[in-house]
């Protein structure tokens, strides 16, 4: 017993001195912000920490840990969660104005995990961990459940590292009615090494995050290789957060900004702890003359990448490098325009889509997508994924995609009805999409009377439909060449590129607000057992009343029959009929 | 249910119903007079209150003060007005986009079924401009809609101008959390309608829209939409259902307007119909004045004319008002600062809303935009004379079933033969209705449908436009139906008899009860005005006794005669007295536009009235003419 104890021990301390003198830390942090000015004059800005950290997580007995955060490490070796995707978000991405977004995610909280081949009971440890997720995020994930779990088989595959692809082992939930807000933000600044005490966290103050018109914040865990032989595995936790400031209503109509206005804040330092930590501004611009924008303090250096098909210049500042401090001791990055831009035509996106209710009552109705490919010659095709509560009767006959007019057969279907009260529609599909064109997919749904439990406090709020997911891989406009995802920027390694051609777009449509006929909630009684009782009664007796006629039966000696039976009944000595 | 299933004491009851027939049937009617005269006094009217608390008058604090600037943006946008000669699309679309909405425009055309006269329009081309103010960190689920019509002249340019001093204000606030849409549209209720047609993504009125839908996006669904028309002084708020089946805004929304409008000014008030409100409620001359407005609200309503744009509004179940200045010259004017705070205030406090009005009432009257009268109120009337019907029915069907006819009923249960006689005499009489009831509903279809489809036949014919021939043609058909039983009889063998007219007559008198209890439950103003004229008469008439009498009765209480003597009564009410050419021209009109809005914006007076109110009204006539 003994021994086992000293054997522990032995491990614990040798876990314990990460690195030491000998070998290179053994888990690391980069941090990095991103701000981009969008087509429309807004500004996004995206955070990105990356903790990584090379140890097995499954083996037993990790108990050490320095960056990671252990209340997720813990849960990755509990249910042997092979991947794990959060995201919190307040808001919708309005992707025809602002751009394909670098990450996007849907109105409302977002969970899909990837599970380890040894779990036995998928759905039991899928419901546990959404339960300790919602403790550990402050989130409504409690009401993840069945009803609104779903098991796509195409739109969502492993992002790191993975052998299996039996999609039984994904779960994937949306709760589009989820409202974030600092309480979800708190938890997961403390999930980072340094809080929000110093690095780029120091911006991250919650009166200015949510006075903005887009606030997603997102977690991220999955294995990834440890180095480019591949032979172990290192497991990486990015957090992201991303909100974009109305740039018009902050500048009253000048778009001009700096980190100040935004955050109330500058930065002074990086975070100890990191590795890196870096502030890249996009100054691409459109048109060739670079002279649109000014930066100041002027950028150490310049990076360029080829990110979403399109090639981008970014202004980096390296908060490690001593010389940025030199001249002041905070920084304040600051962008003005030289021209006041104005244009009525903004470049949409290659691919954009939105979807939306048509149809009026409170019977039917039909749910319309439109997905735009605005690429000048290539087609590609596109996944689309719809959950639809069970409450809304989906009727897949009535399914009509149509493109320029012509119908346009998925080559892909995969279909699951609903069950009532136990799991929602799943509709997926494979979409060509041709050259610039406009794709309507349609589809009609009967709404359901609920039982009178079963209406939320304020039914005529009206119930939500999650956003359908649509994954592409986009062909770009230019050839990108593959970069070495150690060496570049965050923001442009999360999604594998699979070739220098195309693209990896993931997209969330708008979430549905729907009304059901909702039944008057504030005197059921009086009105409908009432009225019933009374058009009942009155109904009846008067149909009665109307197609009868009443005679005066006259006492009669009546049949044989009786006559027998009432001998009978007089030798008995009963009283006769 | 004894008493009645008990044949002695049904008897007695019978007997008492047909004695006191008559009586019964007079004091039910004047009960129903009554009934309906009193609605506009106290022990009937509730006063209003707000029934979501979100929509409190103390809710938000107005902070709007571009008054100016509304003046100034009106000002530029009727001189692009007259330079362009209609609606300027391009001015607006920069306007918009430099206060920071997205900016969207809708074509649209439209061709009429017949040339509208008095509007001056055949095939309808326009287009609808609207600005999305995106309401930040919400996913565009619900919205709100301020609307301003925007038709030809240089009408309502000032309530532009105030839309858009709104829109910027509105821009600068982070407070929203429904996006607000800002439509200037064109061919005031046709450019509105194809836009919610084009927002519904349906197709209901046959408009054609071309162009981008883009910015509807995730239909937004809480929508109430506020219109606004000329904004001079004072302001009043348009009540009024289209009469589609979807009722009336909701009352939170009503009462909203005047609550905050009357706060802010001390006292005056906001008037209705037209007519500003008093403040006393006891006296004679303040009951007589409640009672004008509640009889012009009845009056409007019973025309099934959408009063505003927010009439079309309601089929979609949005609910909407209409708030419209008049060009008064009275003493206090309100300026476009004061205004602009509360449009402001009731913007706020519909954004503060979590569900959709529902609390309030669907269904009321307003004597006044203080006090209203519920469905539950304002229905007896309505029963009391539903009631004359069913008791002159029962009446028919007791003298019909023979049994309890008269003194003589003991010779009538005895004789069985007798009852057996009738019986079988009444079954060749149940095949006699048929034809008629053929007849007149085959003229009704006629009245529907011959009009629109022989315009052009006429036109050819007749040296009349399309317009007055289509009018022209449901008169004549409406007139020649009156020629109808003289036909009839020719189709008819063996009718003479007694029992079938009083059959055809209970027939009728029960269908007459069915038609006016169902559109009475979705539009009350025309169900009760048709009641209060055509039950009295259909009680009375017989093919017996003073024939030409009856004849000139039936005459004055048909559906078109109505329709003229509503004309009378409204010129009258709001103090516009006209003489008998005007009457008939105005009449004229009335029936053109009664086609138009049923072909337009898909009213259902004029096809319930010919397809429906009509047959039964020529089958009454067919029971006076009875031979």
């Amino acid at each position: 017993m003994a021994g086992v104890v000293a054997v522990v021990l032995g491990l614990l301390l040798l876990l314990g001195s990460p690195g030491g003198s000998t070998g290179p830390p053994r888990d690391s942090l980069r941090e990095e912000l991103l701000l981009s000015p969008l087509p429309s004059g807004d500004l996004a800005a995206t955070f990105q920490f990356r903790a990584r950290w090379d140890s097995e997580l499954h083996r037993e007995g990790v108990s050490h840990y320095r960056l990671f955060p252990k209340a997720l490490g813990q849960l990755i070796s509990k249910f042997l969660v092979r991947e794990l995707h959060l995201s919190l978000t307040q808001g919708f991405w309005r992707t025809r104005t602002w751009g394909q977004p670098y990450l996007q995610a849907p109105a409302g909280a977002e969970l899909w995990v990837w599970f380890q081949d040894s779990v036995t009971d998928v759905d039991k440890a899928w419901k546990e961990l959404s339960n300790i997720l919602s403790g550990t995020f402050c989130a409504s994930l409690n009401f993840i459940d069945s009803t609104n779990t779903v098991t796509p088989t195409a739109s969502f595959k492993p992002l790191g590292l993975a052998n299996v692809t039996d999609h039984h082992l994904l779960r994937y939930a949306v709760l589009p009615r989820e409202v974030v807000c600092t309480e979800n933000l708190t938890p997961w600044k403390k999930l980072l090494p340094c809080g929000s005490k110093a690095g780029l966290a120091v911006l991250l103050k919650a009166e200015r995050l949510f006075h903005t018109s887009y606030h997603s914040q997102a977690v991220h865990i999955r294995p990834i290789c440890r180095d480019a032989s591949c032979l172990s595995v290192s497991w990486e936790l990015r957090q992201t957060l991303t909100v974009v400031f109305d740039a018009f209503s902050i500048g009253q109509g000048k778009r001009d900004w700096s980190l100040f206005k935004m955050f109330s804040r500058t930065v002074t330092e990086a975070c100890p702890l990191a590795s890196e930590s870096k502030i890249y501004v996009d100054i691409s611009s459109k048109t060739q003359e670079n002279e649109l924008l000014e930066v100041t303090p002027l950028p150490l250096s310049v990076h360029e990448a080829s990110v979403q098909g399109d090639r981008r210049t970014y202004a980096v500042y390296d908060l490690l490098s001593p010389s940025l401090f030199n001249v002041s001791r905070s920084l304040n990055v600051q962008l003005k325009w030289k021209r006041p831009q104005d244009s009525l035509d903004l470049s949409t996106p290659v691919l954009h889509a939105q979807r939306y209710v048509s149809g009026y009552g409170l019977q039917t109705g039909e749910i319309s997508t439109l997905i735009y490919n605005t690429h000048p010659y290539r087609a590609f095709p596109v996944i689309l994924l719809e959950t639809v509560p069970w409450y809304l009767r989906l009727y897949v006959h009535t399914l009509v995609i149509t493109t320029k007019g012509k119908e346009n057969k998925p080559s892909y279907i995969h279909y699951q009805p609903a069950q009532d009260r136990r799991r929602p529609h799943l509709l997926e599909m494979l979409i060509q999409l041709p050259a610039n064109s406009v794709t309507k997919i349609t589809i009609q749904f009967e709404r359901a009377l609920l039982k009178w439990t079963e209406y939320t406090p304020d039914p005529n709020h009206g119930f939500y439909v999650s956003p359908s997911v649509l994954s592409a891989l986009v062909p770009s406009v230019i050839a990108m060449k593959p970069e070495d995802a150690e060496q570049s920027p965050l923001f442009t390694s999360l999604f594998p590129s699979s070739d220098g051609s195309s693209y990896f777009v993931r997209l969330y449509t708008e979430p549905l607000l729907v009304n059901l006929p909702t039944p008057d909630f504030s005197m059921p009684y009086n009105v409908i057992c009432l009225t019933c009782t009374v058009v009942a009664v009155c109904y009846g007796s008067f149909y009665n009343l109307l197609t009868r006629t009443f005679h005066v039966e006259e006492p009669s000696s009546g049949g044989l029959a009786k006559r027998l039976a009432n001998i009978i009944r007089k030798v008995r000595g009963v009283p006769p009929l | 249910m004894g008493l009645l299933s008990d044949p002695y004491r049904r008897r007695a009851l019978s007997r008492l119903i047909l004695r006191l027939n008559t009586p019964l049937c007079i004091l039910s009617y004047l009960a129903g007079l009554g009934w309906f005269l009193g609605l506009a006094s106290p022990p009937f009217t509730l006063r209003s209150y707000m029934s979501e608390n979100a929509m409190g008058s103390t809710m938000v604090e107005e902070q709007f003060v571009f008054g100016e600037r509304a003046l100034s943006y009106a000002r530029e946008f009727a001189g692009h007005r007259k330079k362009v000669g209609g609606i300027p699309v391009a001015w607006l679309e920069k306007t918009m986009w430099n206060l920071g909405l997205e900016v969207y425009k809708q074509p649209f055309s439209r061709t009429l079924p017949f040339p509208d006269e008095m509007r001056e329009r055949y095939m309808v081309k326009g287009t609808n401009v609207y600005g999305i103010l995106r309401a930040p960190r919400a996913a565009s689920t619900e919205s709100l809609v301020l609307s301003v019509p925007c038709s030809t002249g240089q009408h309502n340019s000032q309530a532009v101008g105030l839309m858009l001093a709104l829109a910027s204000y509105f821009r600068g606030q982070i407070y929203w959390a429904k996006d607000i849409i800002f439509l200037v549209n064109e061919h005031d209720l046709i450019g509105m309608e194809a836009w919610l047609e084009a927002y519904h993504d349906v197709n209901v009125t046959e408009v054609l829209s071309s162009g981008c839908w883009a910015g509807l996006e995730a239909i937004p669904r809480q929508p109430v939409s506020v219109g606004a028309r000329d904004v001079q002084s004072p302001l009043d708020v348009a009540v009024g259902g289209l009469g589609t089946g979807a009722g009336w805004p909701n009352l939170d929304l009503c009462t909203t307007f005047p609550d905050a409008f009357c706060r802010k000014l001390n006292g005056c008030c906001a008037p209705l119909q037209g007519r500003l409100q008093r403040t006393d409620w006891d006296t004679l001359p303040a009951y007589v004045h409640s009672l004008q407005t509640l009889l012009l609200m009845v009056l409007k309503q019973g025309s099934g004319r959408p009063q505003g744009d927010h009439g079309l509004f309601l089929r979609y179940h949005i609910e909407a008002i209409t708030v419209r200045g008049i060009n008064s010259f009275r003493q206090y004017k309100y300026d476009m600062g004061t205004v602009g705070k509360t449009l402001e205030g009731m913007f706020r406090k519909l954004n503060n809303l979590l569900e959709r009005l529902h609390q309030s009432y669907f269904f009321y009257l307003l004597p006044s935009l203080a006090r209203f009268v519920s469905i539950g109120v304002y229905m007896p009337a309505f029963g009391f004379l539903i009631l004359i019907l069913v008791l002159k029915a029962l009446d028919l069907w007791m003298k019909l079933s023979k049994c309890d006819v008269g003194p003589e009923e003991q010779v009538c249960d005895g004789d069985r033969s007798a009852a057996h006689a009738a019986a079988e005499e009444s079954r060749p009489g149940l095949l006699t209705l048929v034809p008629p009831l053929l007849i007149c509903h085959a003229m009704g279809l006629t009245l529907y449908f011959l009009p629109v489809l022989g315009q052009h036949v006429a036109t050819q014919h007749f040296p009349v436009s399309e317009s007055e021939a289509v009018v022209l043609t449901v008169i004549a058909i409406y007139v020649a139906g009156l020629a109808l039983p003289h036909n009839t009889h020719r189709v008819l063998t063996g009718c003479g008899s007694e029992r079938s007219w009083m059959t055809l007559k209970l027939l009728s008198l029960l269908y007459l009860a069915m038609l006016l209890g169902c559109i009475t439950l979705i539009n009350f103003s025309l169900g009760f005005l048709l009641a209060v004229t055509m039950v009295p008469v259909a009680a009375i008439i017989q093919p017996k006794g003073p024939k030409y009498l009856y004849a000139v009765l039936l005459v004055l209480v048909t559906p078109a005669v109505t329709l003229l003597l509503s004309i009378v009564l409204y010129q009258e009410l709001i103090e516009y007295p006209i003489s008998a050419l005007e009457c008939w021209q105005l009449f004229l009109q009335a029936v053109s536009e009664g086609l138009l809005d049923h072909y337009l914006y898909g009213s259902i007076v004029f096809p319930f009235i010919a397809l429906f109110v009509y047959p039964c009204w020529l089958l009454l006539w067919n029971v006076l003419f009875w031979k």
